[in-house]
Formats: structure tokens, sequence, C-alpha cells
């Protein structure tokens, strides 16, 4: 999975990594000259038998010389740096597909908006976007500041509680993208991570319809016997799970559990044995997490995992 | 001046020797445990603030060596989320509050006096006072972090994650207290130095001959008398939220969480320039003296060092970009924060012609202001990246930044205060430091610095994100972080070979003469160590280089009492005598205070009424402290008139 400011997949990113290798040759270069004739400096010094102040007034000359070229080269990257700002400004079109996404600690709520409430979809750690379409992100922090940022599309913005926030992004490369937490955000700020899929707009269009969806029923005995545990046990108190008696929102939406990669935010790859695993102790996967640790058999908890498993 | 009687003596070594047996009797340094808690002399106090420090840096070293085991694998089992946030949190907290402020202040209580020329700083007990605060401070957050309520959000404390609802126990108010405790220390450590600085230089030390290092400090001290306020109102206001239910931070209740981070960083950015402009000084200073010249650009440097004073104050809201602000204005903020790198550059162009013009001589202090070159340029060039704000929106809270960070600090600061420890070891003890292990340690820690911080550039760059405990395996970030650990071993090493040889040298060094770099500065022209009562006899000052340049038969300083703690005051600019003062005796009650003072915050912390009731014995004790006593009475200050110092030819440099 990529997460990385330098190899940008889309348009806010690229003019930032662009921007990035304009600064970093001028720097490098101003460096490499200062370091140079410092080292012309000390060796001219070290040979010299006595220090002389008879050229004083050369030296203040070269200094105001080194200024004003400082000043200049500073005033470049000023510019520079706003013209990338500017740049980025006019990325943010106003035909947009709007997420409102909502951080708790440790985790991300993810909500496609639809002027329809009942054609709204919830999922969680995981953002779906079709190629080429602008999408403005609505930041909302629930608990604590937290900072979404998926480092090869886009600047990182603050969730703040109290504020709104919007990020505008575009995906310009099919591919899977990972997103972190960017700002403290307490016990486990570092298992706080996201996956983002951009995919080709008509693979993106069948996904959202099947989110539409409620939950898959059951068809094997044994996930029957999952809906049954879900529905008796504290998991609705807390998950959603569209179509059943769990409507909690405490956690993530788990409708569609089974079409998302990772499980407990970006922490462990989602496979029957590590939601297994997940359920018997999700303390010692991610100590501090707000997931109880639920009483079950091995039976219960293999059957709850056949009915997680095909909520696709 | 014209009304002045002039009284000619004789000045005979006999007289001098005499007079320096009385000097020594009346600025008799204390002794017995209550001596100790009772010292007055700034040289002690000075170097009891910097040992301090330097013990806080190795703790804080310590921490730091700590999260780089954690993070030298992925998803290391070695300590917990619980753990590493502490220790995240108290390596910043030491290292900002209990080291780098503090070390500085130290300096400038050590040798702001010698290098003004004066028998000692003004407001001494006050110095004293801010000593034991510094320490009772250190000491609480220490305990605190062993009992296991010890801060873990961080040097910064954002709200909500700090405040009522969302940091329960007492790691928060531990952390607001500590910053109290620093608070209340700098404070008065600033204005110690800056009395010191404006009313005790010697006859001739005009504002414009002051050497660059107190002109540091004082420009520092005066940030720190702006600065600091704004986060004693922070965590005021964030303890109060957390103690008694205001609601300053609760946005719920109309307060707002980006309040806190403006007064935070209104305290927080200007506090980096507190721990920079001072090894600006150093800078200045090691340069100069390895040059063997007087340094070039002194007033372009002086100039420098204001400038960045008042531009560090129009900085702060570039650590709050990834907070989503206006447009038009973080633009501002991003135009102020690269103009600061003008002064920087004009001091380095500054150094540079100066070691370019002089004669350099490679002793292992100029090593450490070397290195400060080829580290802190890198800083501040990685500097200028993170004030573009779509830059740093990407770089922002990564490893980048902590790169950027430590090769600012410790490039810009650590390095040129590790010179200059090398370079005042004389003057602190009376022996030349040792030079072969001087060396490795320089190298190691330069070495070390570079593998530990250089990769972290990249790691950021990859999309680390800072202040986390572990990560995942298969992002491409674990060869970098097991470089940075070799690294921080590296560094740990160079740290180990500075303390054998400061034991070793302090056991077997070369005896140091007064002036063993050929420096120009006055500390240089006492003995090493100085004595208590630092100068006898002492000539009015004639140039900025006194000992380079003043002519040998300059006027001699008389009519100071030498029978009890005399002190002459002069005024603010041009440094004319103006009246006789004596200098506080040394005294309990400073410390005593200190202690209640101690009290009464760390038992706020449990009731608010702690504030109330516990306020009654610090009150007690500044009673005493200011008490006075029949032989002071007896040495009250002495207007001009009636006893205006004589100096011997009656001149001074009117």
């Amino acid at each position: 999975m990529i997460q990385s400011v330098l190899e940008s997949a889309g348009i806010q990113a690229a003019r930032v990594e662009s921007e990035w290798w304009t600064i970093f040759w001028i720097t490098t270069i101003v460096t490499v000259i200062v370091l140079a004739v410092l080292g012309i400096a000390l060796k001219r010094g070290a040979a010299r038998t006595d220090a002389t102040t008879s050229h004083d007034a050369h030296l203040h000359r070269y200094i105001a010389f080194a200024t004003v070229l400082t000043v200049v080269i500073l005033f470049g990257i000023l510019v520079r740096s706003i013209v990338t700002t500017r740049a980025l400004a006019s990325e943010r079109v106003t035909d947009v597909m709007q997420i409102e996404v909502t951080a708790y600690q440790w985790w991300w709520s993810v909500e496609y908006q639809h002027p329809e409430p009942e054609q709204r979809v919830r999922t969680a750690n995981e953002l779906r976007l079709p190629v080429g379409r602008t999408v403005a992100i609505k930041l909302l922090a629930s608990d604590v500041i937290h900072s979404f940022w998926v480092p090869s599309l886009s600047g990182k913005l603050d969730a703040i509680p109290g504020h709104e926030a919007v990020l505008w992004l575009r995906a310009d490369k099919a591919g899977v993208y990972r997103g972190q937490c960017a700002e403290y955000c307490g016990f486990q700020h570092a298992h706080m991570a996201f996956v983002v899929v951009a995919e080709p707009p008509d693979q993106f269009e069948r996904w959202i319809q099947a989110q539409r969806k409620t939950a898959e029923q059951p068809q094997t005995e044994l996930a029957q016997r999952g809906l049954h545990i879900v529905q008796r046990s504290a998991c609705v108190m807390c998950h959603t799970i569209r179509g059943t008696a769990a409507g909690g929102r405490m956690g993530p939406d788990l409708t569609h559990f089974a079409s998302r990669s990772t499980i407990a935010a970006g922490t462990l790859p989602r496979t029957p044995e590590h939601v297994n695993n997940w359920l018997a102790d999700p303390q010692a996967i991610k100590p501090g997490n707000r997931m109880p640790t639920l009483a079950l058999s091995d039976a219960d908890r293999a059957a709850l995992v056949a009915y997680l498993e095909q909520l696709r | 001046m014209s009304a002045t009687p002039v009284v000619q003596r004789e000045i005979t070594d006999e007289a001098i020797a005499a007079e320096r047996i009385e000097l020594a009797r009346s600025w008799a340094q204390a002794r017995g445990v209550i001596g100790f808690l009772s010292e007055v002399d700034h040289k002690r106090i000075g170097l009891r603030f910097i040992i301090t420090a330097l013990a806080f840096f190795a703790l804080g070293g310590v921490l730091a060596a700590l999260m780089r085991i954690q993070l030298s694998v992925p998803e290391n089992a070695f300590l917990g989320p619980d753990l590493y946030n502490q220790i995240f949190t108290m390596h910043g907290t030491t290292m900002m509050f209990l080291f780098a402020v503090p070390v500085f202040e130290g300096l400038g209580l050590y040798f702001v006096p010698l290098m003004v020329g004066a028998r000692t700083i003004a407001l001494p007990r006050l110095a004293a006072f801010g000593y034991w605060m510094f320490l009772f401070g250190g000491v609480f957050l220490y305990v605190s972090f062993v009992l296991n309520i010890g801060p873990d959000n961080g040097w910064f404390s954002y709200v909500p994650l700090a405040g009522p609802e969302f940091g329960p126990g007492k790691r928060a108010d531990t952390w607001a207290q500590l910053i109290t405790f620093t608070e209340v220390a700098s404070l008065v450590g600033a204005i110690v130095i800056i009395v010191t600085i404006f009313k005790y230089r010697r006859p001739g030390m005009t504002l414009d001959r002051m050497p660059i290092f107190p002109w540091a400090e004082l420009v520092t001290n005066f940030m720190i008398i702006f600065a600091m306020p704004a986060v004693m109102l922070a965590s005021t206001a964030l303890i109060l939220d957390r103690l008694v239910g205001t609601h300053f931070f609760n946005q719920a209740q109309g307060g707002d969480p980006i309040l806190y981070q403006h007064l935070f960083w209104f305290f927080g950015h200007p506090e980096v320039y507190l721990i920079f402009l001072p090894a600006q000084g150093l800078m200045s200073t090691l340069i100069q003296t390895f040059s063997g010249r007087p340094i070039v650009g002194y007033a372009a440097l002086v100039t420098s060092l204001v400038a960045t004073a008042f531009m560090g104050f129009g900085l702060w809201v570039h650590h709050m970009f990834a907070a989503g602000l206006p447009e038009i204005g973080a633009s501002f903020f991003t135009a102020a924060s690269m103009m600061i790198a003008i002064p920087s550059g004009v001091q380095i162009f500054c150094w540079i012609a100066t070691l370019w013009s002089g004669k350099v001589r490679f002793e292992v202090p100029l090593l450490y202001a070397l290195g400060y070159f080829a580290i802190f340029i890198i800083g501040g060039m990685t500097g200028l990246m993170v004030a573009s704000v779509p830059l740093d929106l990407q770089v922002h809270d990564t490893y980048f930044v902590v790169a950027h960070l430590h090769y600012v600090l410790i490039g810009g600061a650590v390095f040129p205060l590790f010179g200059a420890l090398h370079y005042w070891f004389p003057k602190f003890t009376g022996r030349m430091p040792g030079h072969r292990l001087g060396m490795i340690g320089f190298w190691l820690m330069f070495a070390g610095f570079n593998l530990t911080f250089f990769p972290m550039h990249q790691l950021g760059l990859d999309g680390m994100p800072r202040r986390v405990y572990t990560y995942l395996p298969g992002l491409g970030w674990e060869t970098l972080n097991l470089a940075a650990t070799a690294g921080a071993v590296a560094m740990v090493l160079a740290v180990v070979s500075i303390v054998i040889n400061v034991i070793v040298s302090m056991r077997s060094g070369e005896v140091a003469a007064a002036n063993p770099w050929d420096a120009s500065t006055l500390e240089w022209s006492t003995s090493s160590p100085p004595p208590p009562y630092n100068f006898h006899p002492a000539t009015v000052v004639a140039s900025r280089d006194p000992l380079w340049e003043d002519p040998p038969d300059q006027p001699i300083i008389d009519g100071i009492r030498t029978d009890r703690r005399e002190v002459l005051v002069t005024r603010l600019l041009d440094a004319e005598p103006d009246h006789r003062y004596h200098s506080p005796l040394p005294n309990v009650w400073p410390f005593m205070t200190a202690l209640f003072v101690s009290i009464m915050l760390i038992a706020s912390m449990y009731t608010p009424w702690a504030v109330v009731w516990g306020s009654i014995p610090p009150t007690i004790t500044l009673i005493a402290w200011f008490w006075p006593r029949r032989k002071e009475v007896d040495d009250e200050t002495h207007p001009v008139e009636k006893a205006r110092p004589r100096l011997d030819e009656a001149t001074g440099p009117a």
C-alpha cells in the first residue's frame, strides 16, 4: 500500500510534490554553496599566520551581497509556495462528491452524502473514490482532535471538535492508498489508519450500489447462528448492521463488513483468522480500544466470524 | 560628575593583596547544609542550573533511547502505548522546559556578570529562588512519572485530549503545574539577567561594547518575559477547566480548543528562539576566539538577534496550518516564517567572514561550532519547507518535522552549547578539557546525530506520523528506523565519552591559566575558576575586546568597599558609575519560599483550597526573606552625591 508524499496519485498531492522538488533543489544548492564557502574560509583561516582586520570593508560588502541574495531566494520560495496554494484553491470545484468523515478514538466513520437520506452509505476505515472525480470530504471529530491524511492524495487537515473542515481531493490514478491519523489523539494514535481505494467510475458505481443494500441474509447454518449471537449480545449496542436489530452508532458500521480489506482501523488485514483473534481479545491486538472482550465460546465465535465474513 | 571629589591613591601590589583577602572574606561562599541552601553566589547558582539541566538532558536522552529501541522494529512489544505516550511527552517536556531553557539561564547567570565585569548578579536571592523552583518542578515531574501520573498528552498538551473529559486522572494536571514551576523559574531568572546587564556593567562597557553573548541573553530574557505569560494563561485555563469546571476550551459550552493552540504557540514558537538565540551568542563567542580576531559585523549580529526576537513572535500560526485557517492569514505567517531566515543568514555570513579573515585554531569548541553550520543550515532549509503551507500540510506531524526540529535545536543550540561547555570548562574547573577524548566525543556526536535524524526526513516523506508507539511492517519504514536507532546508540556513546572526559579532565587535566584560549572577553581576565568576588582590581573597559585591545594602563576602578558585599551600579546606556549598592547576603528564605510555593502548587492539583491556605506559608517566608537585618540597614544604598566611586586617574570614558 502506498503512503508517500513523493508518490502522488492525485492532483493535490502532485502539486505539492512539484513544489517540493523545486524547493528541495534550491535549498540543496544553497546549502552546498554555503558549506563550500565555509570550507574555503576554514582552509584560508587555518593557513594564515595572523588574523587580519584590514579587509573588513570588503567582507562587509560580501555579507551585504549574500544577504540581498538570501532575500531574493526567499522571495522566490515564497512565490513558489503561494503559487501552489492558489493552484490548490482552484481545484475546489463545485461539482463534487460529498463525503462526511467523522474521526473517533481510534477509527474513522465514513458517510457518502446523498440528497435522499436512504441513499446515503455509511462505512468505516475505508474510502472508495471514483478516479478523476473531485471529492469534498467534510471532517468532523467526535471526541478529540484528529488529522485526516492520505499522503499520496493530499495534505492533511485536522478534525477539531466543534469545528467543521473540508478537504478537497481527486485521485487520478487507480490504486490503494493508505492514510493515517496525523494528530496525536491518545492511546492508540498509532493504530488509526484507513484505506483509500481509487477505482474506475463504473466499478465505484457498482460498489456504492452494493453498499446501499441492507445486510446480506446469512445462508449457512453457521452464519445464521452468528446473526443470532449478534442480536442477543452486546454487539448491537455499538454497531449497526442494517437489516438486523443491530443499530448502535458507537462503533464502525458492519453492514458490509466483508467488503472492506482491513479490521481495527487498518491494523490487520481482514482474514477470518484475524477476525477471530480480534473477537477473542481485541485488547491484545489494539490495547485501549473501545471494543470490549466478549465472553464467547470458540464455537460461538466461529459462528460470528462466519456471519461477519459473508457481509459483503 | 564634576562635583565628585577625586582622591588619588597609590595602588600597590601589597594593597591589592590585602584587599583581595578582605574581599574573599566579604564574599565568602556559604558553608554547611544551611549554607548550601542559602547560597547566593552567581557562579554557584549558575553552575547548579547548568548541572541540573544537564542531568535532565541525560534523563531526556535516556527516554529518547527507549523510544528509539521501541521503534527499531515494527510492532515491537518493548514499550506499550501507555508507557510510550508518557515517555515521548516526558522527553519533549524535559528537553524544552527542564533542559534547554534552564541551561541557558544557568550560563547567563554564570557568565553574564563575568563578561560584563561585575562582582555578582543583581537580585541574587531571586536567582536562588528561581533555581529551587526549577529543581522542585523537575523533581516533581519525574516523581509523578514514577508514580504513574506523568503527563501523556505531548509537550503541548492539546485540549480536548488533555481536557477533563478525555484526560482523566492527574496526568494533564502534572503537566500544567510543571509549566507553572518553569514559568516562575524562567521569569525570575529573566529579571535577574536583564537587571544585571542593564545596571551592573563595568564602567566603560557601553551597550555597544558589550560582548555578543550578554546581548543574546538580554534579548532572550526579554522574550521570556513576553512569551511566558501566554503559556501561563493556557496552562492555568487548562487546569481550571480540569479542576474547577470552567469551560475555556470546552466547545460544547462556548469555549474553543483552537484558542488553546493559539495561546500555546504564541509562547511555543518564541520558546524555540529562547533556546536558539543564546546559542547564537555562543557561536559568536566561539568563532571570535578561535579566529583570533574581533567578530566581523558586530552591529549586524546584534541587530540580527533583536530582529529574530521580534519576528519570533509573529510566526506561531505556522504550527497550526493543519487546523484549517483562512488562507490569507496563513500566507502572512508563511512570509514571516521565511523572513526570519534573513537574520540567521546574516549571522552565518558574519561568522564565515570572521573565519575567512582569522587565524583559525581547530580546538574542540570550534569543532562544535562548525558542527552547527553543517547541521543547522540543513534544519534552516527544512524550516523554509515547513513554512510553506502546502508543503507543511504534507509533512506536518510527521517524522520530517521530527528531523527538522532536531536539526534546528540540536544543531542550532546543543552543538554550540557543548562547544561552549568545552570552551568554559577551564573557567568552571580550573583545568583544561582533554583534547583527544573531546575529539572522539565530538565526532561520535556528529556522526550519531546525522545517522539518527537524517533518515527521519525520508520517513516523514514516506508517510510516517509522529508520536506513534509502533508501526506496521510493509510500509517501507523498517530500514530507516533501524538506522535511526543505530545513530542513537552512537549519540549515547558520545555522551558517555564526554562525561568520561569531564571526569578525567577534572582530576588530572592540565591546570588552566586565566586565559588559556587567548580570548578577548572579561571572564578570561580573572583566575580560573574566578574568586567569589570575580575581579580585583577591575579596570575600566575601553573597547569591545578588552583583553585584546584595551591599553595596559587603563584606569582601575577604586572606592568600592571591600569589607562588605558592595557593588557598583552603573547607568543603562553608557555604563557610567551611578551609585554603590549592597548586594544581599546568603539567606535561607528563598529556599523556604520555593519549598512552600511548590507544596502549594502540587496540593492545588488535588483541591483548589490549597491555593488559599497554601499561600499563607510562602507569605510568611517572603516576609522573613525581606525582613531588614541591622547589618543590612547599616549598609543601605548610597546615593551618588554621598559616595561616588572613584576611578583612579579620575577618568571614566566620558
